[in-house]
């Protein structure tokens, strides 16, 4: 295609899209009129009138609307955070273990990752709330002895208490994205040469310390990329939440449109949160990849 | 203990139709320059890798430093190996992310757990013997590929090692770099080192090898000592391959 023509086809794409989004905006505009309201924001400061199961910081149903929905996001972000970490902590030990001399402990991690990455996640999430955990005893007991109690109320690790639903969507995201970030990761080792691999079984060091200290350093600026992706996606799957019942922002503010009936303003409200959110695993990826970039080239 | 590496029937394939090493029986003495020639394909990587266990061997029996391998590659032996065999690439395989004084002091500290200090004052002197002590804080990058070399032999010896395997540690450089690697080979064997080295350079051979091994086509063609090996080789494919050589 030559410049001029390509210079035509941009013309008509931005006009299509100006005429799409005029027509969105239209529609939303005949919407707003006809309902009669105009867009507010009044009922974010009105008692939310309903119970969460779960809220980080003291709530009660008399409490605004607004600082309901602030707990839906702090809960969302409490489960995507706690999600990236041990999502990461899977991917990275199975992505390591697809390339370890181990046969047994390659095969296992083989089929993790296929096992995992053949079932929806909403079936997996449902699986960890109703079967794994909900199938638990009422009383609680400890298999790993004072580490972690067990039972179908609460999940008590080191003290710390976690509710079923948050465990359960903790878990399905975790062990979900863990099998996409394990491809990454042996992506990322496979992209280092041979030789480095040689090298440093040569000078006799262990596979976990080559690993650590010679081959991951070198696959970083293949994986990173590719791992705020997954970070990415893990916290768009978090909507999935509510499904188990688990109280996230979607499921807060699907509330909150249910009961308000302010369904444009709780979507432009959700829109902007996972805005912010995205906006904020981005940055702190960025950072990263430009700290481990540094690193890299001065020394 | 006087011998080194013996090798006793060794074979290993790649393939079904294919044996890249064919009953290959030998010993290297302590002390000894072995060098390996042959033509490509003949198996003379393949050869020196089963000697710290990069490449498993599929039958026969092999002693490297007294420790035992078979075709059951077990770990821990092979660790055991490593911690006393250095090894020299074609390619370097310097660590591009880590400075040069990294590159040789990670694997004293971390698997013989030398002090620090310790591990870069040895670093540092091994860097002098090599004639490129002021390279210490660069990045394996910035150096010439005859540096870098250097750089890799010393990393090697920052181990203390029994054996020093070469595979063909100066065919990826630039002629006029050949020298300075070649000179801190020939400073090493004459310390005492056991060395096996694959390579065609046929006068630091001829210069400093006590034997040569001829392979071809994964065999062992011949086993002379370098004398014999360059003024009358026994086996006719020997001598074809060093009038190639030579032309
Ligand atoms: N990783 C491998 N996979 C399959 N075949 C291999 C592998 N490594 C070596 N071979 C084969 O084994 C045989 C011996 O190879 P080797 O690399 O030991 O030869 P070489 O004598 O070192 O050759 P060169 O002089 O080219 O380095 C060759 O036929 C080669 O194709
Ligand atoms: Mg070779």
């Amino acid at each position: 295609m030559n410049r001029s023509k390509r210079w035509w086809w941009q013309v008509i794409i931005v006009i299509g899209l100006l005429t799409v989004m005029g027509i969105l905006i239209n529609n939303l505009a005949v919407n707003l009129i006809r309902t009669g309201l105009g867009l507010s924001f009044d009922w974010l400061w009105r008692p939310a009138g309903f119970a969460l199961s779960e809220h980080p910081l003291p709530y009660q149903s008399s409490d605004s609307t607004a600082w309901a929905l602030l707990m839906g996001w702090l809960n969302s972000l409490r489960v995507i955070f706690a999600g990236i970490v041990l999502a990461t902590l899977l991917g990275v030990s199975t992505g390591a273990a697809r390339r370890s001399l181990n046969p047994l402990l390659r095969q296992i991690a083989a089929l993790y990752v296929g096992f995992i990455r053949q079932i929806p996640l909403l079936l997996q999430l449902l699986f960890w709330y109703f079967v794994a955990f909900l199938g638990l005893p009422s009383e609680p007991f400890a298999p790993l002895g004072a580490v972690i109690h067990l039972s179908n109320q609460g999940i008590s690790l080191l003290g710390v208490t976690l509710s079923v639903e948050f465990a359960a969507v903790l878990l399905g995201l975790s062990v979900f994205t863990g099998a996409s970030i394990a491809e990454v990761v042996r992506g990322g080792l496979d992209s280092v040469p041979r030789g480095q691999w040689e090298a440093f079984r040569s000078l006799g060091m262990t596979e976990g310390l080559g690993l650590r200290r010679i081959v991951l350093p070198q696959a970083l600026p293949a994986i990173l990329p590719a791992l705020s992706s997954q970070y990415l996606n893990l916290a768009k799957n978090s909507t999935l939440a509510i499904a188990v019942g688990y109280a996230d922002l979607y499921a807060v503010s699907d509330t909150t449109i249910t009961q308000t009936g302010r369904a444009i303003e709780g979507f432009l409200l959700l829109l902007l949160s996972f805005l912010l959110l995205n906006l904020l695993i981005n940055g702190g990826m960025q950072l990263l990849n430009r700290a481990v970039l540094r690193s890299q080239h001065h020394h | 203990m006087s011998i080194a590496i013996h090798a006793q029937s060794i074979s290993k394939s790649y393939s079904d139709d294919h044996r890249a090493l064919d009953e290959v029986n030998l010993s290297v003495n302590l002390g000894e320059v072995l060098v390996v020639m042959g033509p490509s394909g003949s198996g003379k990587s393949t050869l020196i890798r089963t000697f710290n266990g990069l490449e498993s061997i599929d039958e026969g029996r092999l002693e490297v430093v007294g420790i035992q391998l078979d075709s059951n590659q077990d770990e821990r032996q092979i660790k055991r190996i490593r911690r006393r065999v250095g090894m020299v690439f074609q390619q370097f395989n310097l660590f591009p992310h880590l400075s040069i004084l990294d590159n040789i002091t990670l694997a004293p500290i971390r698997v013989k757990k030398m002090q620090k200090k310790d591990a870069e004052l040895r670093a540092m002197s091994l860097l002098s013997q090599m004639g490129i002590a002021d390279q210490a804080m660069k990045r394996p990058a910035q150096l010439s590929g005859g540096q870098q070399q250097r750089v890799a032999i010393a990393r090697a010896l920052a181990m203390d090692p029994e054996v020093m395997l070469f595979d063909e540690p100066t065919s990826a450089l630039d002629p006029e770099r050949v020298k300075e690697v070649l000179d801190a080979m020939r400073t090493l064997a004459s310390a005492g080192m056991t060395m096996v080295v694959v390579t065609h350079e046929l006068g630091f051979a001829r210069e400093v090898a006590d034997r040569v091994l001829f392979m071809d086509a994964g065999k062992v063609v011949e086993l002379s000592d370098a004398k014999t090996f360059f003024s009358h080789a026994k086996e006719e494919r020997s001598r074809r391959f060093l009038n190639q050589m030579t032309n």
